[in-house]
């Protein structure tokens, strides 16, 4: 194909290194700044050089935050460990009861289908808050405020229509065919959808329950209002965090960078599924 | 004769199963929109009451007088300006940036696929953490941002919390989470576009910039209007990365409508403004949303007969 000169080389070279530097800084940054004390972080001008610690990463583990006047209580690992319950079961009870009716939608072509399809990817769109206010105020009647019964009930939002419709377009792909010979050598319906369908969208349910987890973990605005503090994940644990640690901004940055491991760890590791969700099913990988 | 008994039944339980099966296998999503539309219209009707939880007492419909107020509430037309803005300055920078990207990291080699990946983190980071990792970084006494800037000659930059950069410090943190997203469907797309007009325009000796112009961005505009659409859906209603910056602040520079039905509702207890304001934002996005999912079903058409 076309030969690059050494002068567009040296652009595209030149806007890639800045694009990188653009995006990954940030977090190489609040990397470096986790290893350090008050007194390194504070220095003007700001160096990469100093003595790496892990105090921040070990109070944090530990619960307690010794502070100049006294010794202080902190529940971020509580909040870490919200984080990883809602997530996981909220996708584990999405895919549950994601995964039978995406097949629905896509094979049992019946009445009313396309409607409620619809109006759950519209409400996909729709302002978060104004489904979460009046919910709140019907979660207080109903006894549901504040558990986290209450929380995987909401973050259905989130997740449930994601996995609808990423899993539809997979079971769409399955040529009938494949289908009818199984029914056909006498196997019934939930063989069929075990052995045949299951297998077939596995990517797809995959990508679904990858991107789930991560819209989940990295939701703030439904635990935001509907959670109080033992309840609450680490997106909005963290900003409470700061209030209560005023200036020990080592363990803050410690703690950004543990609540946002997960995601880039899963990230890393699916990358493909993550890909292929992420283009929402206009692509295949 | 004895095995056509057997079947027979069999044939009629299959029968009555397959009848109801759609509605057992789709009745969480059924529930799932009721869950959703019971809460929508009480948010409806919250709208055209004159309630605030302070004052339950006074509760009482006054049908449109939330959003009669509204005409001459210099409040809400700043909130519709701020948010404005915001969808318009995040989405144009992601869009132009986000293409950018995707036209360097065209070509499938190791390592572009391996800066494409990498490029993905900020999309994996929570927009509210994001916020608060610029934060520290823009700390006006440590935040090595605002060193930076004391460098450039800008002296004691407060970025957030001067009213004349929040808007700029909020909108550098969405395009860092965000750009990566627009780069990664144009990627998509780029990657799908057919071979042969490009190798005939190559052939043909055509500029680069005409086949830019001519060829490339025609054929990727589905992916273009897709990307564009879903983001401004997203950016209008942006909540996290506001709220966790400077909720809403300094003054009311950054009250985008989430953020101001948050504050309505909870800080002056005002449910009836709060839910008219979520109504036109809903009113916005609904229309915004029925053109992408058209859209988006269409490209997956295409993508599909493709594939």
């Amino acid at each position: 194909m076309h030969k690059a000169s050494v002068l567009e080389r040296t652009l595209r070279g030149i806007a890639l290194t800045l694009v990188i530097f653009f995006f990954m800084f940030p977090i190489f940054w609040i990397f470096l700044m986790s290893f350090q004390t008050n007194e390194t972080i504070l220095r003007v001008p700001p160096s990469m050089i100093f003595e790496p610690t892990l105090t921040n990463y070990r109070s944090l583990i530990s619960g307690t935050l010794e502070g100049s006047t006294a010794t202080l209580e902190i529940r971020f690992m509580s909040n870490l460990y919200n984080s990883l319950f809602l997530s996981v079961t909220s996708v584990t009870v999405g895919l549950l009861l994601g995964v039978p009716a995406a097949y629905a939608f896509a094979k049992l072509k019946f009445r009313g289908s396309e409607d409620i399809a619809f109006t759950l990817l519209s409400f996909r769109f729709a302002p978060p808050l104004l489904v979460l206010l009046p919910l709140t105020i019907y979660f207080q009647k109903i006894g549901l405020a504040d558990t986290y019964l209450g929380l995987i009930w909401v973050y259905q939002l989130i997740v449930l229509p994601l996995i609808l419709w990423i899993v539809r377009g997979y079971f769409e792909d399955i040529p009938s065919d494949i289908e009818y010979a199984h029914r056909i050598a006498g196997h019934g319906f939930w063989s069929t959808f075990t052995k045949i369908a299951l297998p077939l969208a596995g990517p797809g349910i995959a990508a679904a329950g990858l991107l789930a987890f991560i819209f989940a973990w990295n939701n703030f605005i439904f635990a935001l209002v509907l959670a109080s503090a033992d309840k609450q994940p680490v997106t909005v644990g963290a900003l409470a965090f700061i209030t209560a640690s005023g200036i020990n901004y080592g363990q803050i940055a410690a703690g950004i960078m543990l609540s946002i491991a997960p995601t880039f760890a899963l990230a890393l590791y699916a990358q493909r599924y993550l890909v292929e969700g992420l283009s929402l099913g206009a692509v295949k990988g | 004769m004895s095995t056509h008994t057997v079947d027979a039944p069999k044939k009629r339980n299959f029968k009555i199963s397959k009848r109801y099966l759609p509605y057992v296998l789709s009745l969480p999503a059924l529930l799932m929109c009721i869950g959703i539309l019971i809460p929508f219209f009480t948010a409806v009707a919250y709208s055209l009451q004159r309630y605030r939880l302070s004052q339950p007492w006074a509760r009482k419909w006054n049908w449109g007088e939330n959003y009669l107020n509204f005409m001459t509430d210099p409040a809400f037309w700043n909130t519709l300006k701020v948010s404005l803005t915001y969808a318009f300055l995040t989405v144009g920078v992601e869009l132009l940036l986000g293409l950018g990207i995707a036209l360097l990291l065209q070509k499938r080699t190791r390592f572009n696929n391996f800066v494409s990946i990498m490029l993905l983190m900020p999309l994996m980071t929570a927009p509210a953490l994001a916020s608060l990792m610029w934060k520290l970084m823009t700390n006006p006494g440590f935040g090595v941002l605002s060193y930076w800037a004391t460098l450039l000659g800008i002296e004691d930059m407060k970025w957030a919390s001067d009213p004349s950069t929040a808007m700029m410090t909020v909108v550098i943190v969405d395009v860092w989470v965000y750009t990566p997203f627009i780069m990664i469907l144009l990627l998509a797309g780029l990657r799908s576009l057919p071979r042969q007009p490009f190798e005939a325009a190559e052939l043909d000796g055509v500029p680069r910039l005409f086949v830019f112009w001519k060829i490339t961005l025609p054929m990727l505009t589905p992916f273009l209007l897709t990307a564009v659409l879903f983001r401004v859906i997203e950016s209008i209603q942006q909540f996290d990365i506001i709220y966790a910056m400077t909720q809403g602040g300094p003054g009311d520079k950054l009250t985008v409508f989430q953020v101001e039905a948050y504050l309505n509702f909870f800080q002056s207890t005002n449910v009836g403004r709060s839910a008219a304001l979520l109504m036109i934002l809903w009113l916005i996005t609904y229309i915004l949303s029925t053109i992408f999912i058209k859209n988006w079903l269409r490209l997956r058409e295409r993508a599909r007969g493709e594939g």
